[in-house]
C-alpha cells in the first residue's frame, strides 16, 4: 500500500521539463499534479478526451465533465441510458484497464487518442505499477485518484485540476463534503449500541454477504450501521441461513431483486428479526448502484437512502426531492415523478 | 491396469462383506448425528430427537419455534442433501471406475460437471432465478455427456473406452473455456462473485424446495445402477469376453453412463462443483468390502453419504463464513490421491 499525503497538490515544473527533454512536443506542460499514489502526473494543457480505466473513473468523470468521456468500460443498457445524457450515455464500450483482468487493448486506447487516462480506486501496488507501465508504454498521462468514499471531495478537486475545470471540481467537492459531513454529524449522536445491526444480502438466495472492511459495505460502515458479518474482515463470502438466524439482524439491505421478492414468503427466513419487522430494503440501482457498486460517487445519494432506513428519525428529508436534485446535478438529467418511482423501486 | 483373471479370482473368495458394510453404516449414522447436532445455531441432540418424534407422532414438540425451524427448514434439508449428494457421487464414481476399468476416474470424467458449470454460469450471466439456474446446470451436464458419448461412439477406435475418456477430457476442456469466457464477460461486481462461489461448491442455500429436484433424478439413477450392479463385474472384462458370457456391453454401457450422469448432474446442479468424493469413496469402500460390485456399490453409496455429511459439517461450522465444499474435499482428497497413486500398482494390477 502506498500510503501518502493526499492533500498535496504540488505544482512543479520538473515534470514538464523532463517531458520536454524526453521529446514529447505538444505535451510540454507547465504543471504537474501529485496523484493519490504519490506519482507525479503532468497536467495536459487542454483536455478534450479522457479514457476511464474502469467504472468508478467513468462515473466520476461523467458527473464532472461528461463531454470529456471517451466511452464506458461496459456499454450502458437501455434502462441505464434513460438516466444519463442521451449522447454521452450511448458512447461506446471501451473496456477496462484496472489491474487484474484487463479487457481494454492498449492499441485501442492509443487509437482513441486520449489526453489523459483516469483511474479511480484503491491505491495498491498492482494499480500503481499498472499506471506506471501504461503511462510509459503510451506516453499518455495516467492519473490514479483515491476512490475511498471519505476522499470524494479531494478526488473531485484533483479531477477538476486535471481536466482544467477547477470551479466545477470545487462545486462537486463541496456538495460531496457537505453530504458526508451531514451524515457524520447526525450519526455521531446515536450511541453505538442503538445503531441497527444490518445484514447485507447478495445473490438470489441472499446468502452472499460482505465481511468487515469490504468495499461493498463502505456506505454502511460510514453510516455507523453494525454489519453483522464484520467479525471477520475481507471481501465477499457465503454464509449459511443458520448463521443469519444466529446473527438475527434488525435490517436487511439487499441488491438482489429475486431475494427481496422471495424472502418474505420464505419459511427459513421467517424467524429473522428484520423479516418479522418488514425491514428488508432493495437498493435502487439505475443508472448506477446506490449502496455498493460501482464504488464511485453514485453512492452519495445512496447514503441518504441508507441513512433514512437506519435512522428514520434523524433524517426527515424527502428522498424524492434529494433524488431529483442529485440526478440533476450529478447525472445531468431532470427526472419525472414516474422515473423517480422507478428508481426508488430498485428494479432494473 | 487391465487384468482379466483377477476379479474372477476375487469373486471366488467370497469373504464376508458384512463387517465392512456395518462400518460404512456406522459412519453414515455417526455423520447424521454429528450433522444434525452441530451447527452455527445452537441445537441440542434432545431437541433434534423431540422435533423428529413430534413430527412422526403429530404431537407438539415443546421445542422453541426458532430451534424447530432450524431443524426442519434449515439444517434438516441440508443434512439430507449432503447425504444424498455424497451417496450419489460415490455410486456414480464407483460405476464409472468399473466401466472405464480405471481407478483414477471420477463421475465428471465425461463432462457432466463442466457441462453443468457452463449451464450455471450462463444462468447467472442471464440473471435467471435460482431454480432456473439449477435447471440449466442439470441440462448442461446431460447435454455435455450426451455430446461426449455421441462423438466417442461415432469415431471408430480399437479401444472405445479409452476414446470415450479422451473425448470427455477434450470436451471438458472446451466447456471449461466456455466457463472462462462467460466469467470474463460477466459483470465483475454482481455476477462474477456469484459464479465463483457456485464453482467452488456449497450446500449453504439448500432448503426444503431443493430436495425435490435433487431427489428425483438421484433416486432414479441410483436405482438403475443398483439394479445393474451384478452385471458391472462383467465390465472389467473385454467386450469380446463379455459377449461370450452373453452380456450386451453396449447396452449396459449406455445404461450406466446415463444413470451416473443423471445423478451427477442433479448433484452438481444443486451443490455446485464438489470434486473428489466420487474418486475417493469408491476406493475406501473397496478396502471395506472388496471389488465385487454387488456389495461395493451399496457400500460406496452409504460411505459417500457419511463422508459428505462430515465434510459439510466442517464447511458450515468451521467459521461464521462458509468454507467452500470444493476446497474442503480437495484438502482431504489430495493426500489420499497421492497415497492412491503410490499404492495403485498393488491393488489394481
Amino acid at each position: 500500500m502506498a500510503r501518502l499525503d493526499r492533500r498535496a497538490f504540488v505544482h512543479g515544473v520538473a515534470v514538464s521539463a523532463a517531458a520536454a527533454a524526453a521529446g514529447l512536443p505538444g505535451r510540454a506542460r507547465a504543471a504537474a499534479l501529485t496523484d493519490a499514489a504519490g506519482r507525479s502526473v503532468e497536467i495536459p494543457a487542454r483536455v478534450t478526451r479522457v479514457f476511464p480505466s474502469g467504472p468508478p473513473a467513468a462515473i466520476l468523470l461523467y458527473t464532472l465533465a461528461p463531454d470529456l468521456l471517451l466511452g464506458w468500460p461496459r456499454a450502458n443498457r437501455a434502462d441505464e441510458r434513460e438516466f444519463l445524457l442521451p449522447d454521452i450515455g450511448a458512447r461506446p464500450e471501451v473496456g477496462r484497464l484496472t489491474g487484474r483482468g484487463n479487457t481494454a487493448n492498449l492499441e485501442v486506447v492509443l487509437a482513441l487518442k486520449p489526453d489523459l487516462i483516469l483511474d479511480v480506486g484503491y491505491i495498491d501496488p498492482t494499480y500503481v505499477s499498472l499506471a506506471d507501465r501504461v503511462q510509459q508504454q503510451t506516453g499518455i498521462p495516467y492519473a490514479l485518484l483515491d476512490g475511498h468514499f471519505s476522499k470524494a471531495a479531494e478526488t473531485y478537486r484533483a479531477l477538476g485540476t486535471l481536466v482544467g475545470r477547477k470551479d466545477d471540481g470545487e462545486k462537486f467537492a463541496n456538495h460531496a463534503q457537505s453530504t458526508l459531513d451531514t451524515m457524520t454529524q447526525r450519526v455521531a449522536r446515536v450511541p453505538e449500541d442503538k445503531r441497527p445491526r444490518v445484514y447485507y444480502a447478495r445473490g438470489p438466495r441472499g446468502l452472499e454477504t460482505a465481511l468487515g472492511g469490504s468495499i461493498n459495505v463502505e456506505t454502511l460502515e460510514f453510516l455507523g450501521g453494525r454489519n453483522v458479518a464484520a467479525e471477520r474482515r475481507g471481501g465477499l463470502a457465503v454464509v449459511s441461513i443458520e448463521q443469519v438466524l444466529l446473527w438475527n439482524p434488525d435490517v436487511i439491505i439487499t441488491i438482489d431483486r429475486d431475494f427481496a421478492a422471495s424472502v418474505r414468503q420464505d419459511p427459513t427466513w421467517a424467524a429473522v428479526a428484520a423479516v418479522r419487522a418488514g425491514r428488508i430494503h432493495l437498493s435502487p440501482k439505475v443508472p448506477f448502484g446506490w449502496v455498493d457498486f460501482p464504488p464511485s460517487v453514485n453512492r452519495l445519494i445512496g447514503l441518504w437512502w441508507l441513512a433514512k432506513i437506519l435512522y428514520p428519525d434523524l433524517f426527515p428529508e424527502d428522498l424524492r426531492a434529494l433524488t431529483r436534485d442529485f440526478y440533476a446535478m450529478f447525472y445531468h438529467v431532470a427526472l419525472s415523478d414516474p422515473q423517480i418511482d422507478r428508481v426508488l423501486a430498485g428494479r432494473d | 491396469m487391465r487384468n482379466v483373471v483377477q476379479p474372477a479370482e476375487k469373486l471366488s473368495v467370497r469373504r464376508s462383506a458384512l463387517p465392512g458394510f456395518m462400518v460404512a453404516l456406522l459412519i453414515l449414522f455417526a455423520g447424521l448425528a454429528v450433522a444434525f447436532t452441530l451447527g452455527r445455531y445452537p441445537v441440542g441432540l434432545t431437541d433434534v430427537f423431540d422435533v423428529l418424534t413430534a413430527r412422526v407422532t403429530g404431537h407438539p414438540s415443546g421445542v422453541a419455534p426458532a430451534v424447530e425451524s432450524v431443524i426442519l427448514q434449515v439444517r434438516g434439508p441440508r443434512v439430507l442433501a449432503a447425504a444424498l449428494i455424497g451417496a450419489a457421487l460415490a455410486v456414480a464414481g464407483t460405476a464409472f471406475q468399473g466401466l472405464f476399468r480405471n481407478p483414477l476416474v471420477s463421475p465428471d470424467i465425461l463432462g457432466a460437471s463442466s457441462g453443468a458449470a457452463l449451464g450455471a454460469v450462463l444462468g447467472i450471466y442471464f440473471s435467471l432465478g435460482v431454480f432456473a439456474i439449477q435447471g440449466v446446470a442439470f441440462v448442461g451436464g446431460l447435454v455435455a455427456v450426451a455430446a461426449v458419448y455421441l462423438i466417442g461412439s461415432a469415431v471408430p477406435a480399437r479401444d472405445p473406452i479409452l476414446l470415450l475418456v479422451l473425448t470427455g477430457v477434450v470436451v471438458g476442456a472446451l466447456l471449461g473455456a466456455g466457463v472462462g469466457l462467460v466469467k470474463y464477460l460477466a459483470d465483475p461486481y454482481n455476477q462474477l462473485p456469484a459464479m465463483t462461489f457456485w464453482l467452488l461448491g456449497s450446500l449453504a442455500a439448500t432448503g426444503v424446495s431443493d430436495l425435490v429436484p435433487l431427489f428425483g433424478p438421484v433416486a432414479l439413477g441410483t436405482l438403475v445402477l443398483m439394479a445393474l450392479r451384478w452385471r458391472m463385474n462383467v465390465m472389467s472384462l473385454t467386450d469380446e469376453e463379455a459377449r461370450a458370457l452373453g452380456v450386451p456391453t453396449g447396452v449396459l454401457r449406455v445404461a450406466i453412463v446415463t444413470a451416473a450422469t443423471l445423478v451427477t448432474s442433479a448433484s452438481v446442479a444443486t451443490a455446485g462443483i464438489i470434486g473428489w468424493v466420487g474418486l475417493i469413496v469408491p476406493h475406501l469402500a473397496r478396502t471395506l468390502v472388496g471389488p465385487d460390485f454387488s456389495r461395493l456399490l451399496p457400500t460406496a453409496g452409504i460411505l459417500g453419504g457419511g463422508y459428505l455429511l462430515f465434510i459439510d459439517t466442517i464447511a458450515r461450522t468451521g467459521s461464521s463464513v462458509e468454507i467452500p465444499l470444493g476446497i474442503l474435499t480437495a484438502v482431504v482428497g489430495t493426500p489420499f490421491f497421492i497415497w492412491l497413486l503410490a499404492s495403485v500398482q498393488r491393488t489394481w494390477s
